[in-house]
């Protein structure tokens, strides 16, 4: 009987004695009973063990009984690969913040420990797409990789001999970057629009992103928090003389502008 | 049973029943009276207070109708409209709320009119709404009658008010999906500002979350109270004094009470903010108009909301984060109003400050969530 077998292939045992005999092998999620010629070359048909695991082997006659066990590895060859990329959506520009981890599975969704080599590959529209490769370490591989400078969609592979996996991963822009806005009088109030809001590498920012405006006059102030629609964010506000009027959104502070008509 | 036992239990249901109508007919409840013709309601007018009183126990068990009668400037309102005034037009928290207590309080009197306060407390579903009208009185053949300072409801114009609205809307990853395959991220937040403050009642941790990402977020905040020794004392969350939903690089304050604690019994806080993806639209917006702060005593911050959008905010939940000179958070305030925000309606808010906590602030910033019939938008 052999030792150790791949996943899902034949195999032969063979029997002394004589008459009729019952094999039976009992392993991880399988147990397979089968009647056989003793004294001949019983033959295991190809997928009957396929989960990888330590099997034990009973061979019985009326007789006697003769015990044994084999071990059932992975299969060599990759069939399967499962992909988890993490985050799904990051700020562009920033070092080694998307993470990739690979684990490499045979036809039979056993895990391969066999070291491999997993090539990952981050393509972004309009620029060069980084490429990393890693060994697996009982059956996982991983690496980490820098978000682009331009917003959207990268699409991250991994790869391992002829199967690949894919994951998107969305790029959006980062913090508003110099934030300013302007101010004209419209009737008793004032009109504030802002100049398409950016983020530092030029990216527009994402529309629905809260910009803050914010009017002190004496001991009085007004807010308004308003989202960004079409890249601008746009308010009217009550017009008070010597007020002075703010923008920011989130942490990130605007310019200023003194309301003096 | 046997048949005496069945006719002496028919003889104490008949003579129970025959008693509890005596008695309900004798000591009505006072919702009854209310819709009964009786006079149980306590109709004395022979002082300004107790015509105040009056008026308030007729509100407070639902009848308008005789609340309306009794008023002397009936004759400019309709009894629908005084109706509205106390109950709201538009569905908001007015409309489920009783009037659980009221005090009237005498300011000026003379022999043919008088002034008295009226404080209204109203049990809505978010807790007590206080509100408060001075009335004035004037003496009709001897009898005291209130001249109602009606609010008329407000009439927002026939119009078509465009909306070109932004909304998201989620998609969560299937069960029948590989478990690798990704599902969409939660949002990012952040807690930007934490800052513990002891008072009377417990520790109270101030601080303000942003959320730092490009989609809608559902937020919480759930904070640990560590001892010296590392071993939890106490774990609560921020409920409802919190923004519970944040629009991107949108900054929400919250407060965690941890009563009967004192803050030399901690040695570290463990804080934990939740977010999760929220379909969400980011109207209505609304207008923080005239925000004053008034310095202590009786320390708050006042101003008024308006509603830039065309759809009516049913439910208004102010929060106030107060600052010090250097920045720093020293308390957070909140006020639900009980008044629909309508397109372009101003309408009023205050929030108490605690006077020892008043002198310390510098500044102010608030925010404003809204929700609409439907679910928060």
């Amino acid at each position: 009987m052999p030792k150790s077998i791949e996943a899902g292939s034949p195999f032969s045992i063979q029997s002394g004695g004589s008459g009729k005999g019952t094999l039976y092998i009992a392993g991880p999620g399988q147990f397979i009973k089968q009647d056989v010629q003793l004294g001949s070359s019983i033959e295991v048909a190809s997928g009957s063990l396929y989960n990888a695991g330590h099997y034990s082997v009973w061979l019985s006659s009326d007789s006697s009984t003769k015990t044994g066990s084999i071990d059932v590895v992975p299969a060599q060859k990759p069939a399967d690969i499962t992909f988890i990329a993490k985050p799904s959506r990051l700020p562009v520009a920033m070092h080694n913040a998307i993470t990739g981890s690979a684990y490499v599975f045979d036809s039979y969704g056993n895990l391969i420990t066999k070291p491999m080599q997993v090539s990952f590959q981050l393509s972004n529209a309009g620029s060069a797409p980084q490429t990393r490769t890693a060994e697996t370490h009982n059956g996982a591989a991983w690496t980490q990789m820098d978000s682009a400078t331009r917003e959207g969609k990268a699409q991250f592979v991994a790869r391992v001999g002829d199967v690949s996996s894919t994951r998107i991963v969305g790029q959006v822009p980062g913090d508003p970057c110099n934030i300013k806005m302007n101010a004209k009088a419209a009737g008793n109030k004032i009109q504030l629009v802002t100049d398409p809001v950016r983020d530092c590498s030029g990216n527009a920012i994402s529309d629905g992103t809260i910009v803050t405006f914010t009017e002190t006059y004496g001991a009085e102030k007004t807010t308004v928090d308003v989202p960004l629609k079409k890249g601008v964010a746009s308010v009217e506000i009550p017009a008070h003389r010597g007020a002075t009027i703010s923008v920011a959104s989130g942490v990130v502070l605007g310019n200023q502008i003194r309301w003096a008509q | 049973m046997s048949s005496g036992g069945a006719r002496l239990l028919a003889v104490v249901l008949a003579g129970a029943t025959v008693g509890l109508v005596a008695i309900g007919t004798l000591w009505p409840s006072k919702t009854a009276a209310a819709f009964a013709s009786g006079a149980q309601f306590t109709t004395s007018a022979g002082t300004p207070e107790a015509a105040v009183r009056s008026l308030g126990e007729q509100i407070r068990a639902k009848a308008y109708g005789r609340a309306y009668e009794s008023l002397a400037n009936k004759g400019e309102f309709s009894e629908q409209q005084f109706r509205r005034d106390l109950t709201s037009g538009w569905p908001d928290l007015r409309t489920y709320a009783d009037l659980s207590e009221f005090q009237a309080q005498p300011l000026h009197a003379t022999d043919t009119d008088a002034t008295v306060r009226f404080k209204m407390v109203w049990s809505t579903v978010v807790g007590p709404s206080a509100s408060t009208k001075d009335l004035h009185l004037v003496k009709n053949g001897g009898k005291w009658q209130i001249e109602w300072p009606i609010q008329k409801e407000p009439v927002v114009p026939p119009q078509v008010i465009p909306v070109n609205y932004l909304r998201w809307d989620v998609i969560n990853r299937s069960s029948a999906d590989d478990w690798g395959a990704q599902d969409v991220e939660a949002p990012h937040v952040r807690i930007v500002d934490m800052h513990p403050v002891q008072r009377a009642e417990g520790l109270v941790l101030l601080g303000e979350l942003l959320n730092e990402d490009v989609v809608p977020a559902y937020v919480s905040v759930t904070a640990t109270l560590l001892s010296k020794d590392q071993k939890p004392i106490d774990t609560e969350g921020s409920f409802d004094d919190i923004s519970h939903q944040l629009l991107p690089k949108q900054v929400t304050p919250f407060v965690i009470r941890f009563p009967n604690v004192t803050i030399s019994q901690v040695g570290s806080v463990r804080m934990t903010p939740f977010s999760t993806l929220i379909s969400a639209s980011a109207d209505p917006v609304i207008e923080i108009q005239n925000e004053k702060l008034t310095p202590a005593p009786d320390a708050s911050l006042t101003g008024q909301l308006t509603n830039q959008s065309g759809q009516i905010a049913n439910v208004a939940h102010v929060l106030g984060t107060f600052y010090d000179q250097q920045g720093q958070v020293v308390w957070v305030g909140d006020q639900y109003v009980d008044h629909a925000l309508l397109p372009g309606t101003p309408v009023a808010f205050n929030i108490h400050i605690p006077e020892d906590l008043a002198r310390k602030v510098s500044s102010q910033r608030t925010v404003v969530a809204t929700y609409s019939f439907g679910g928060a938008q």
